[in-house]
């Protein structure tokens, strides 16, 4: 209930007359009308890196940010967004059904919270979870999505890659309301402050996707490495590895520079590593400080996501792998000579 | 990476999209609206695992009514089509329209919408996503307009009575959902291996039948909601400096790069 009568408030500052205490409008009264809700993506009761990206995007938007917290532990992921600068309210869906993030529920949620709420942007990483539950909302609205954006240019101009990275657009939404995913690797990860965002509780969504679909199960690969997403150095294999158990050796050079081990398509393919660990167009994109190849001719889909790394190494045995033409640093030797060696002398 | 178990036969359909070849490395044009599109064309790799494995559940289960292929664009899309009935759909459904560059997600999503519509299938599998635009949308809107469940980036499907399990591929590692039929599924790379087109399977895709529509006869508007402004080449990268030794590369790495 409270949750509405804030809606009626926010849904006339922008015509303020007399009878609005001039209290209501601080806040709202910058230059910019956005009023952005932040889809807030959370795995085992804490919230996921990428979101904190798409928060530093969103608040580029100017204007306000709430952030949308559903699940059943809802509430404790609500205190630690509340934190973050930036974030002015965040609404609480706690409720079951919301348990591992189901479209067909979420969806609803997101897009009843705009119909009441009026939001202008509806923000959410360029995650598994962003990019299955987002255009379901935008379909919902009847409005367009922009995916995997790399720059806010304007609050309704974005820049995102196409082809595989190979191109860059920058598109103008006419919708109203505009839906937008994030590439987390594109906007540094805000941070908490000392904000203390009050929270309410979110509005009621039709129930019509309920039973729709289930949660059985899942198998998440353990790792005690840094995320490969976020990490700043990454260590890629790719097929010149020839199998699994030779991946040890990135492990180990890995565990010395403290930094995640990724693999390429072809490497994945081959069954050597897990999928998850797949870098390129259609698996992770990654932009840390330092990129190590090793093994990896450098196919366009590969390049597709890693070629913002910030330095870039190869180490290939062929000269004349693609890989070296965007390798800051190109090493010409038998992988497995070069980085035991690499691992050895690094430590020293 | 697929089972079933079901007594109902089932009605699929599979959107394709035309796409710039996979291989090839695209430009910008002179003009910098978009890229140049006069290079080889074919059909989008999601949406040849999204036919292979309609293909495979009829094979595996002999429980498949009908395979309709379906796609959005130029007349140019039906030579696409015709790939997606030599890997074994029965018939195909071109929806024309004008100019393949103007043509987006959501009205995609609305055509096939309509199409659902009219032809009441169980199962639409799509592509996860096409490699030009890259949005990785339509399925999840087309799901989302119907209130259809979605199990979407699939790596496995099982069919069970009245219920497909998918496994997904998420970020992390897999995760397995039941949804319920009708349904709407979208392809990652791992669910399967297309076959090639044989030649006499080529040649007996010319006379399956291929029907033309208009967006107009499905009461579809299918004006652009996002404008591309401008269309540029990424930042190039200087890279190409080769180092001569381990030694020399942790030396620049320390030093020059200062990454370490």
């Amino acid at each position: 209930m409270y949750a509405l009568r804030r809606a009626a408030v926010t849904s006339v500052v922008f015509k303020p007359t007399a009878t609005i205490p001039a209290l209501l409008l601080r806040g709202y009264a910058s230059a910019a009308d956005a009023k952005t809700l932040l889809l807030v993506e959370h795995k085992d009761g804490a919230v996921t890196s990428t979101t904190y990206n798409a928060l530093t995007a969103a608040t580029k938007l100017g204007g306000s940010v709430t952030a949308l917290v559903a699940g059943p532990s809802a509430e404790k992921v609500a205190e630690e967004v509340a934190k973050y600068a930036g974030v002015e309210k965040v609404l609480v869906a706690k409720d079951d059904t919301f348990a591992h993030g189901l479209a067909e529920r979420v969806a609803p949620l997101v897009a009843a919270t705009q119909k009441k709420l009026g939001f202008t942007h509806l923000v959410a990483g360029h995650t598994a979870y962003g990019k299955n539950v987002m255009p379901r909302v935008a379909a919902l609205l009847d409005v367009a999505q922009v995916s995997d954006i790399v720059s806010v240019e304007s609050g309704d101009t974005f820049k995102r890659p196409i082809y595989a990275g190979n191109a860059i657009a920058t598109v103008k939404s006419n919708d109203p309301v505009k839906v937008v995913t994030v590439r987390g690797t594109a906007f540094p990860a805000a941070e908490a402050a000392s904000n203390n965002a009050g929270q309410e509780p979110a509005p009621e969504a039709d129930k019509s996707g309920e039973g729709l679909s289930e949660f059985l199960g899942e198998e998440l690969v353990k790792s005690d490495r840094p995320d490969l997403g976020s990490a700043s150095r990454v260590i890629g294999g790719g097929r010149g590895m020839k199998n699994g158990e030779n991946f040890k050796m990135l492990y180990d050079l890995a565990e010395k520079i403290g930094a995640a081990v990724g693999a390429s398509r072809a490497a994945v393919d081959a069954g050597y590593v897990d999928n998850s660990l797949q870098i390129g167009q259609t698996g992770k994109i990654i932009a840390p400080e330092l990129y190590i190849a090793v093994g990896i001719s450098g196919a366009i889909q590969h390049l597709a996501g890693m070629k913002d790394s910030k330095t870039i190494v190869a180490i290939n045995k062929d000269a004349d792998a693609p890989i070296f033409q965007v390798a800051d640093y190109g090493l010409v030797a038998d992988l497995f000579q070069a980085i035991p060696e690499l691992t050895e002398k690094i430590s020293k | 990476s697929l089972s079933c178990n079901m007594s109902k036969a089932l009605r699929i359909i599979v959107p394709v999209k035309r796409v710039i070849d996979y291989a090839v490395k695209v430009r910008v044009n002179p003009q910098k609206t978009d890229v140049d599109r006069n290079v080889k064309h074919s059909m989008n790799p999601f949406d040849e695992i999204a036919v292979e494995e309609a293909v495979r559940l009829r094979e595996r289960t002999k429980s498949v009514q009908e395979i309709i292929a379906v796609s959005c664009g130029s007349s140019k899309s039906q030579e696409t089509l015709r790939t997606a009935l030599a890997m074994g759909a029965d018939r195909a459904v071109h929806v024309e329209v004008a100019d393949d560059a103007k043509l987006q997600p959501l009205a995609v999503a609305k055509l096939l919408k309509g199409i659902v519509e009219k032809e009441k299938p169980d199962l639409v599998i799509l592509g996860k996503q096409a490699i030009d635009d890259d949005s990785n949308q339509t399925g999840q809107m087309v799901a989302g307009l119907l209130n259809w469940p979605q199990g979407t980036f699939a790596s496995k499907i099982e069919v069970e009575e009245q219920k497909l399990k998918v496994t997904r591929e998420v970020d992390g590692g897999l995760e397995t959902i039941s949804i319920k039929l009708p349904a709407i599924v979208t392809t990652d790379l791992r669910l399967n291996e297309p076959r090639y087109a044989s030649l006499p399977n080529i040649m007996k895709a010319k006379k399956k039948p291929l029907e033309k529509i208009t967006p107009e006869s499905l009461g579809v508007d299918i004006t652009p909601r996002l404008e591309t402004l401008k269309v540029e080449e990424p930042p190039k990268r200087s890279g190409g400096r080769k180092v001569e030794s381990v030694d020399d590369l942790i030396d620049k790495l320390k030093n020059e790069a200062k990454v370490l």
